[in-house]
């Protein structure tokens, strides 16, 4: 099969969904009733804007994942070509690790990968 | 006229009896390829052929989807002595089918002041992001629609991409709660993420290769469980452990807690929307599992001990499809345990978990199997 398929996938997904959307739009039951529409907070009426600022501690992970990330799909050809390599590769990996260690612990020591 | 009357005529029949089918399925594919060909333009061949593979994975997706549901309840149920939905058809076995039912036939409630493109938006993404990649999986031996040289990066990076849809749910709902549920859904797929990644890359080292059907090949003399020694062990735990946290679940569904969040990011969500959610939730479980049935259970391969010849031969018997499944289940047995066993974690509990424990030991096991791997010390 070609790597272009993967188009069709996306299509029939997103026809899957459009599809029982519409079917279910035409075979719901409407009804209108302003309290009806209000967002559900255990019964009591919302209070001010949802969309407030939130815990910057969500940054800083997004932060550290970040780099941890792209280092993961960096290791991958590595991991690919490893084998056939032999040492070279694996000094190669160590140093890389060794300075990937050294930004863990460094992030581990200024506290934050501590949750407050 | 002549020539295609002729063609029609010679149309290539199954070289292998059809029984042997079950095993290879590639005799099958190649037929219905050949025999389409033989009978249509390449256009319409290929068409007919895209027509064929999309309803079938959809038809999987939707019968996994509900069995899932329906296995998880039995579980739960069981687990807590009760018995579980047992009204609806024998043992209860058209229960999810009722439900599906009842929530195409229920009432999409606009929320006010949400976010309506966005909203609507959601759960397109969480559908489509499983549905990508339960096409890249290989279900057994000539039986896989996509075969990618990057399938292990793909089914992760794809399957990954689902938290968007969680976000922009949590974040278009207009509730306060689905916005906490978000954001620590988000917290959480993205740290976990990291031990997904580099629990396969320890098993990459030993195969060679990307490609999820040469990896499953590479196991024919021995799973990756136990080729790799105590590193692919620990490989598998940890990815056990981070696949659960990935997909929402378990003891680590802090993004739907229902004792503090309602629903979390869903909470807005009523009828069919909701059920894509559901629905993606257990797909997503479903791909994990098979992945890790692939990658470390040896896939569609049989079990084998070293030189017991009588005792391959039968395991040899049982049709690599079985296999698949029955690895595929156990692992989401595995994970349905996990979510009845343990209590939630706290979110700094969590993020204690992967931050400081499994991502620096998986960092020293990814080390541990190149070296096992240098000195030729794997099976």
């Amino acid at each position: 099969m070609n790597n272009e398929w993967l188009i069709l996938f996306f299509l029939v997904g997103a026809s899957f969904v459009g599809l029982v959307l519409i079917f279910s739009g035409i075979v719901a039951p409407k009804s209108t009733n302003p309290q009806k529409f209000e967002p559900y907070e255990c019964g009591i009426p919302t209070e001010g804007v949802t969309w407030l600022q939130f815990n910057v501690g969500y940054y800083l992970f997004a932060i550290l994942f970040l780099v941890f990330d792209v280092e993961t799909v960096l290791v991958f050809p590595w991991a690919v070509v490893m084998k056939e390599t032999g040492m070279a590769a694996f000094v190669e990996i160590l140093i890389f690790f060794f300075i990937l260690g050294l930004g863990l612990l460094y992030a581990w020591k200024k506290h934050a990968l501590i949750w407050e | 006229m002549l020539p295609e009357i002729v063609a029609l005529n010679t149309s290539p029949t199954l070289s292998v009896p059809w029984w042997k089918v079950v095993y290879d399925f590639s005799a099958l594919t190649d037929w219905i390829d050949k025999s389409l060909h033989n009978s249509m333009s390449p256009f319409w061949t290929t068409i007919t052929e895209m027509l064929i593979i999309g309803v079938l994975i959809l038809l999987f997706y939707a019968l996994v989807g509900l069995f899932l549901v329906y296995a998880e309840r039995k579980v739960c149920a069981f687990m807590q002595n009760r018995l579980g939905p047992n009204r609806v058809g024998p043992f209860g076995i058209f229960q999810t089918i009722a439900d599906l039912f009842k929530l195409l036939f229920k009432e999409l409630i606009p929320i006010k002041n949400a976010d309506g493109f966005l909203f609507n938006l959601a759960p397109f993404i969480v559908i489509i992001a499983s549905f990508m990649a339960i096409a890249a999986i290989p279900f057994a031996k000539g039986l896989h629609a996509i075969d990618l040289n990057i399938g292990v990066l793909y089914v992760m990076a794809v399957s990954a991409m689902g938290v968007i849809g969680v976000l922009l749910a949590g974040w278009s709902s207009n509730n306060k709660y689905s916005l906490i549920g978000a954001m620590r859904s988000g917290a959480q797929i993205v740290s976990y993420e990291l031990s997904v990644g580099l629990s396969l890359i320890t098993i990459v080292i030993l195969a060679g290769s990307m490609q999820l059907s040469v990896i499953v090949e590479a196991q024919r003399d021995g799973w990756f469980l136990f080729k790799g020694h105590i590193s692919a062990f620990i490989a598998f735990i940890i990815f056990l452990i981070s696949s659960t946290a990935e997909t929402n679940r378990g003891p680590f569904d802090l993004a739907e807690a229902e004792s503090e969040l309602t629903a979390g990011y869903h909470t807005e969500y009523s009828g069919i929307k909701f059920a894509f959610f559901f629905l993606a939730e257990y797909i997503n479980m479903f791909i994990v599992a098979s992945i890790a049935a692939t990658v470390f259970l040896g896939g569609w391969m049989p079990f084998h001990v070293g030189s017991w010849e009588g005792f391959n031969h039968i395991m040899d018997f049982i049709p690599p499809f079985v296999w698949y499944i029955g690895k595929t289940f156990f692992v989401i047995f595995l994970m349905m345990w996990f979510k009845w066993t343990f209590p939630r974690l706290r979110i700094d509990q969590l993020l204690t978990l992967e931050w400081k424990y499994l991502l620096p030991i998986n960092l020293f096991n990814v080390l541990i199997m190149a070296f096992l791997v240098l000195m030729g010390w794997h099976f």
